[in-house]
């Protein structure tokens, strides 16, 4: 369980991140939603230690995040956020690899290398696996970089924007992978989402920010609401049921 | 299909180590040229001679090489090395300003080894302040770090030509010479403290190397991977600072040699494990020092400073290198 207490984040005199509480519930997706700016990936960053909140806790399991040793940690939680420019030159399998650094410390067991090979194989990278980075496209390098973080073998996964980059049947395909791993794997799942039509078809619960703030958190059908994402977006947003799922028109 | 991780992987490796022997190989045939050729007269004294420049060559090589690597680790970047946080600049000041202070004696007839600690004092002094100032707080940009050392660096320079502009010219001669890198006049017990700090310095570093790896892949990635990245980093930047500190006290500032010898590593090796890159990049070091100061010494016959010829080649690929960073 992931427990949020009151966490605030300043920069200057924009606080980006405004006494925040939240519970996430082990297992299933969450979707956090929200406009530019409402502080997402910054709660996120938080979450996941990269960022020191000013005030207010985080606690993984019980484990209080800005105390707990970063190598206990990196076994729990995984995080992978949206810009992910390294200036290391790796193949695919040697970025996958890394993601077994926590648990065996640089020095890869028959144990790991098998895992990677899930992971390459789970992300259909088989045929890039001894590319370079470089050499790939934004969503290939992208599907990477989420490989690496399955990789890692934690019980809760955060991912900052995984869309990013993406086509539609990459997109599609990454979010039901993310699906299975909530599923298959029993990961607990976060994630930034800007679509909310893939937050409703593939998450349960949905978290959403405005100006920092949660303004409100649910199911998938209690915040699929015309007044809801009105008041998270600014927009008439129309909500139909299609095929089982709400989906949101806003784009005419 | 492509193969298991497990044996691409270590075929990887093989080829990593296979490169690593070749490099090993031309540094002992360097090394052996440096010894044997031209050698005359009486075999006991000119060996001597040379296995002491071939010493300080070593200690230098790996103090340049680790340096160098560590730095680009830890900025992140390929283009800039220990150079560009001021400390040859540093190092030029603080001779200047013996010089400028006590006159040429005291440089010439100070106790070499008293003087090589005050320097390196200075220099790791220097660097903690400039450290702590700037990585103080957490998550702040390297670039600030790096740009704060060219600021420091245009500073000191323009001090001790400030300082150079006021001693009187014999004094001068004397500091000038003291200032360009040469391998003739090491003292040998300044050269034994140096080799025992080195060797201290590269053990640390090899301890560093696999979380170096994953401090490579930037600050996000590092701390998600559960490395305590702030730490790695300071400990780096010590190791980097006692490194420039000795080589620079031991045969003065040799700019452009950090930045061939990274970079040619990575090349040679296409390699990101540290453990591969330190050993490669010292072997190249070695390779381009005692080649140079071999080619210096037989071809051009004449004594004239190692740092000419290195500045030269490593110049002309620093700049090869920001020209193809540039087309990308």
């Amino acid at each position: 369980m992931i427990e949020i207490k009151d966490v605030t984040k300043r920069y200057g005199d924009t606080t980006v991140v405004d006494r925040v509480s939240l519970t996430i519930r082990p297992g299933g997706v969450t979707s956090v939603i929200g406009a530019n700016g409402a502080g997402k990936s910054t709660l996120l960053s938080i979450i996941s230690r990269l960022i020191p909140a000013d005030a207010g806790t985080v606690t993984v399991d019980g484990l209080d995040v800005a105390t707990t040793p970063g190598e206990l940690l990196a076994r729990r939680l995984a995080v992978l956020r949206q810009d992910n420019h390294m200036s290391v030159r790796l193949t695919v399998r040697e970025l996958v690899a890394f993601g077994r650094f926590p648990h065996s410390g640089g020095r890869l067991t028959a144990r790991d290398h098998e895992l990677v090979d899930e992971a390459i194989g789970y992300f259909e990278l088989d045929g890039l696996a001894d590319r370079h980075l470089d050499q790939l496209s934004g969503g290939q390098r992208q599907r990477a970089y989420v490989a690496m973080v399955l990789c890692q073998d934690t019980d809760y996964v955060l991912l900052d924007e995984p869309l990013n980059n993406l086509d539609m049947r990459h997109a599609v395909h990454m979010m039901r992978r993310v699906r299975r791993m909530a599923d298959d794997f029993g990961k607990t799942v976060v994630l930034v989402v800007h679509d909310i039509n893939f937050a409703s078809c593939h998450s349960d619960t949905i978290v959403a920010m405005r100006d920092g703030a949660v303004i409100a958190q649910g199911s998938t059908a209690e915040m699929m609401r015309p007044e809801l994402l009105r008041e998270v977006y600014d927009l008439d947003i129309g909500v139909h049921e299609i095929g089982g799922s709400r989906i949101g028109v806003y784009f005419s | 299909m492509t193969a298991p991780t497990g044996t691409a992987l270590a075929a990887a490796r093989r080829r990593e180590r296979r490169r690593l022997a070749v490099l090993a190989l031309v540094a002992v045939a360097v090394v052996a040229g440096f010894c044997l050729v031209g050698l005359t007269g009486n075999w006991e004294y000119a060996m001597g001679i040379r296995s002491r420049k071939i010493a300080t060559m070593v200690a230098v090589g790996v103090a340049v090489a680790c340096s160098s690597v560590l730095f680009q680790t830890v900025t992140g970047n390929r283009i800039l090395t220990p150079g560009i946080m001021g400390f040859d600049q540093l190092f030029v000041l603080v001779q200047t300003l013996i010089v400028f202070l006590f006159g040429a004696l005291a440089l010439s007839t100070a106790d070499p080894r008293l003087l090589f600690a005050g320097q390196v004092t200075v220099m790791v002094v220097f660097a903690g302040l400039l450290y702590r100032w700037l990585f103080g707080r957490e998550g702040r940009d390297l670039y600030v770090l790096v740009l704060a050392g060219v600021v420091f660096g245009t500073l000191f320079g323009s001090l001790s030509s400030l300082a150079a502009r006021l001693i009187n010219p014999n004094d001068f001669v004397v500091l000038q010479d003291s200032l360009f890198a040469s391998f003739n006049q090491v003292d040998p017990g300044l050269l034994a403290l140096s080799a025992v700090l080195v060797a201290v310095m590269a053990a640390w570093t090899v301890r560093l190397a696999h979380r170096l790896d994953v401090v490579a892949l930037g600050r996000d990635h590092a701390l998600n991977l559960g490395v305590h990245h702030a730490s790695v980093v300071n400990q780096a930047l010590v190791v980097v600072a006692v490194l420039v500190s000795v080589s620079t006290a031991l045969v003065g500032p040799l700019t452009f040699l950090g930045v061939l010898v990274a970079n040619l590593a990575r090349q040679l090796t296409g390699s990101f494990r540290h453990l591969t890159l330190l050993p490669a990049a010292t072997l190249i070091s070695v390779i381009v020092l005692v080649g140079g100061q071999l080619v210096l010494e037989r071809v051009f016959t004449m004594n004239t400073a190692l740092s000419v010829i290195i500045n030269f080649v490593g110049g002309a690929y620093f700049i090869a290198l920001l020209i193809r960073e540039s087309r990308r």
